[in-house]
């Protein structure tokens, strides 16, 4: 099925814009634009570009290396692929409870990924346009240009970051693709000595952590025009929730509710997930369109991150945290707020709940514990869902008796969110460019309806052999030569058929 | 490269020159054995002490009085003046190691035996950057039909320490080399192939001396964290042989 601007009528007679890369977020996507001669908008996509393969070549590989090996799907969140493929393959160990040190080590590496993974986007890849405006001077829109001007938001950021990192560091083994969590439970605990370093500084992280909601929740209470409507859509939402309702990011049941908010399902055991997401294959995007099963693939397309979260949720546990929730969903009325715009807000909210979870962890003595691992009846199959900075990210995968993984299929954060970031980049068009000159300014409203989402466009794309590729062969007039597509199937066909 | 564990030698003994120092020896050591024995590291893969030299990775190659020579094959002379650490003749060694890594597949950060691996260990040692050359990227499915060991052939360097650890001190024959020049690889005698139709067990020397990744004991993975690891804490040139861990 097509969405509004989604496929034009007549593309030959169109003019072509392309974003590409867009920039300033993680991975490589482009968005196309078709203009007519009178620059109004005809179609606009956001495809992703790239592809690789780990579905594929997990595949016969021994289930204890999977944990560390989907980390190099990604570079900026391997902590929550290296998280979620654990806690699937927990069930293969049948592991079912895991030790309390366990349970809080990989807690506190998650939040250690939170942390990081949301300061570098809001302070690196975002607050350029925030603080000097979308179509400001291009040569000062980054985080140099923050640290000329702004140094003290500058400085916070790139330190609440670094502390991120050295939590994971702590828990993990290393800053970046480290071995941590294993099956069945973690492989180190902390040293007391490792506790006092980061205790040392948490408090003041939790304080600029603080410090950055009230930044993004004054751009809001200044420019309400702007961030209530910049690119807003109506959308379902989804997330994990805990079992008690209140924000959880590792672990929960999963819950989703429409666009004014009503639940549509709550406490689901999210290894029933197939039962409620189908995916559905496009022959112009590598990656797949998630919708919910019972609502069909036009009203189902749903959003995932923390803009869902936030207004998911019933409560937050954390004191800081919950005040902020509470003036958020004040904020936004009696409806759920669905600007892309509000992420940020929704975000900083969320690693100010990551520092304040971090502190409380730390706080246990059960994190310098020596019971790590734990193992059960053994199991075939296994599905582990987690809460990554970027929204639900699904692990599942079945092994055989002989320990070797026989299928995976991972559903990212960035693809949940496919239909949602087209709709943003639509709209945004449709606000900004339709019946004007395009200038440089212009496209890069459209990258900040893409960043807002903080996309990583590199996890989303992991994916191999089942994705439609098409090939063209133009000459230098345009004229389509010869051309070549493979179907999701992997049916190979020529001629092209306009897509 | 390392001092180690210096023996002392007495002024009547036999001894020869390796890089510029003088190090004794007995009738009939190699001078693998005994630089070892004085302390000295020279890069080696398929040498183990406790089994019959191989000569076959040619990673211990040294000059011995201006000649090539495997250090573990060729047996030292008085006097004799042994070159090892030096430009040209670690630029070979490394070259042979990347031959090692580009024919198999070898992705270390996703290895369980990272960090206790010799041949990884010994590319650090020798400043390898990069694999430099083509990956042969071959297809060598895993053998995981054993209850208690996987084979992942994938990591394998011939060094053929499973094969000699099985039948000279197992009396077995588990394991043999195959084939000839590039196509030589390691095979499990059974008429299956497959390790779970041969009678290894945990309990064979085999099962412990693999210096790669290729004998893997199952569902033990990264159970020993990053930082922990034998070569993580010493560079090989210190301790040549830690104990095989079981990964
Ligand atoms: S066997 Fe050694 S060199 Fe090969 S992948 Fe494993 S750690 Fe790397």
């Amino acid at each position: 099925m097509s969405f509004a601007l989604e496929t034009a009528a007549n593309p030959e007679n169109l003019r072509r814009v392309a974003i590409d890369p867009v920039s300033r977020v993680e991975g490589h996507g482009k968005v196309t634009i078709l203009l007519d001669d009178n620059n109004k908008v005809h179609q606009v996509r956001l495809h992703i570009v790239e592809f690789r393969g780990f579905e594929k070549f997990i595949q016969g590989r021994p289930y204890w290396e999977v944990p560390v090996m989907v980390q190099r799907l990604c570079g900026i969140c391997p902590v929550s692929h290296h998280l979620a493929a654990s806690k699937a393959l927990d069930a293969i160990i049948g592991a079912k409870h895991l030790t309390p040190t366990a349970e809080k080590m990989r807690r506190l590496m998650h939040y250690g990924q939170i942390l990081q993974s949301h300061a570098l986007h809001f302070f690196h890849l975002c607050s350029p346009d925030l603080l000097f405006g979308f179509d400001s001077d291009i040569a000062k829109r980054n985080i140099v240009g923050v640290a000329e001007k702004h140094p003290e938001i500058a400085k916070q950021g790139i330190l609440l970051r670094k502390f991120g990192q050295e939590v994971i560091r702590l828990t993990a083994g290393k800053r970046i693709h480290g071995t941590g969590a294993v099956p069945g439970g973690v492989n180190k605990s902390l040293s007391i000595a490792e506790r006092d370093e980061l205790l040392k500084d948490i408090y003041q992280m939790v304080t600029w952590a603080r410090g950055a909601v009230h930044l993004v929740k004054e751009m809001h209470h200044q420019n309400p025009e702007l961030y209530n409507s910049f690119g807003a859509f109506r959308a379902n939402f989804m997330s994990l929730v805990g079992f008690d309702g209140g924000l959880d990011l590792y672990h929960g049941q999963l819950r989703a509710r429409d666009e004014s908010g009503n639940i549509l399902f709550e406490g689901v055991d999210y290894r029933n997930y197939t039962q409620i997401i189908e995916e559905e294959v496009k022959n112009w995007s590598y990656m797949k369109f998630p919708y919910l099963k019972s609502m069909g693939k036009e009203k189902g397309w749903y959003r995932v991150g923390p803009l869902s979260r936030i207004q998911n949720c019933d409560f937050i546990s954390t004191p800081l945290a919950e005040i902020e929730r509470r003036d958020f969903i004040e904020y936004s009325g009696v409806m759920p707020m669905h600007a892309p715009l509000g992420y940020h807000w929704a975000r900083m909210i969320e690693m100010l709940h990551a520092t304040e979870m971090i502190k409380d962890l730390l706080h246990y003595n059960d994190i310098m514990g020596s019971d790590l691992m734990v193992t059960g009846e053994r199991g075939f199959e296994g599905v582990g869902v987690i809460e990554a900075p970027r929204g639900t990210l699904i692990h599942h995968y079945r092994v055989d008796e002989n320990d070797l993984v026989t299928m995976c299929n991972l559903i990212v954060s960035t693809t949940h969110n496919n239909q949602a970031m087209n709709e943003a980049v639509r709209r945004v068009a449709q606000q900004y460019l339709h019946g004007h000159e395009v200038t440089e300014g212009l496209l890069n409203h459209i990258e900040v309806a893409v960043r807002a989402f903080d996309p990583c466009l590199s996890c989303a794309t992991h994916a191999l052999g089942k994705m439609p590729l098409q090939v063209e062969v133009l000459d230098a007039a345009g004229q389509q030569l010869s051309s070549l597509s493979r179907s999701s199937e992997g049916t190979v066909s020529t001629p092209l058929s306009a897509p | 490269m390392s001092q180690n564990n210096k023996t002392p030698h007495n002024k009547n003994q036999a001894t020869f020159i390796l890089d510029g120092k003088t190090i004794p020896f007995t009738e009939g050591q190699t001078i693998i054995q005994a630089a070892m024995a004085s302390g000295e590291y020279i890069p080696h893969l398929c040498f183990n002490p406790e089994f019959k030299p191989h000569g076959s990775c040619k990673i211990c190659t040294v000059t011995a009085n201006g000649r090539q020579a495997a250090s573990c094959t060729q047996q030292t002379q008085a006097d004799m003046v042994v070159e090892s650490n030096t430009k040209p003749i670690n630029d070979e060694r490394r070259a042979l190691l990347q031959m090692l890594f580009v024919e198999g597949n070898h992705f270390c950060p996703s290895c369980e035996k990272s960090g206790d691996c010799q041949l990884q260990a010994t590319a650090y040692e020798l400043n390898m950057m990069s694999p430099h050359f083509d990956h042969f990227s071959p297809d060598r499915p895993l053998d995981s039909s054993h209850a208690e060991y996987l084979l992942d052939y994938n990591r394998c360097i011939l060094c053929s320490l499973c094969a000699r650890a099985s039948s000279d001190v197992d009396g077995k024959n588990v394991f043999s080399l195959a084939g000839r020049g590039i196509k030589t690889h390691l095979i499990v005698n059974a008429k299956s192939g497959k390790l779970a139709d041969t009678d290894f067990t945990g309990d064979d020397k085999a099962a412990h001396v693999c210096p790669v990744g290729v004998i893997i004991k199952k569902r033990v993975g990264f159970a020993v964290p990053i930082g922990k690891r034998s070569f993580d804490e010493h560079p090989i040139s210190a301790t040549p042989h830690p104990k095989v861990r079981d990964v």
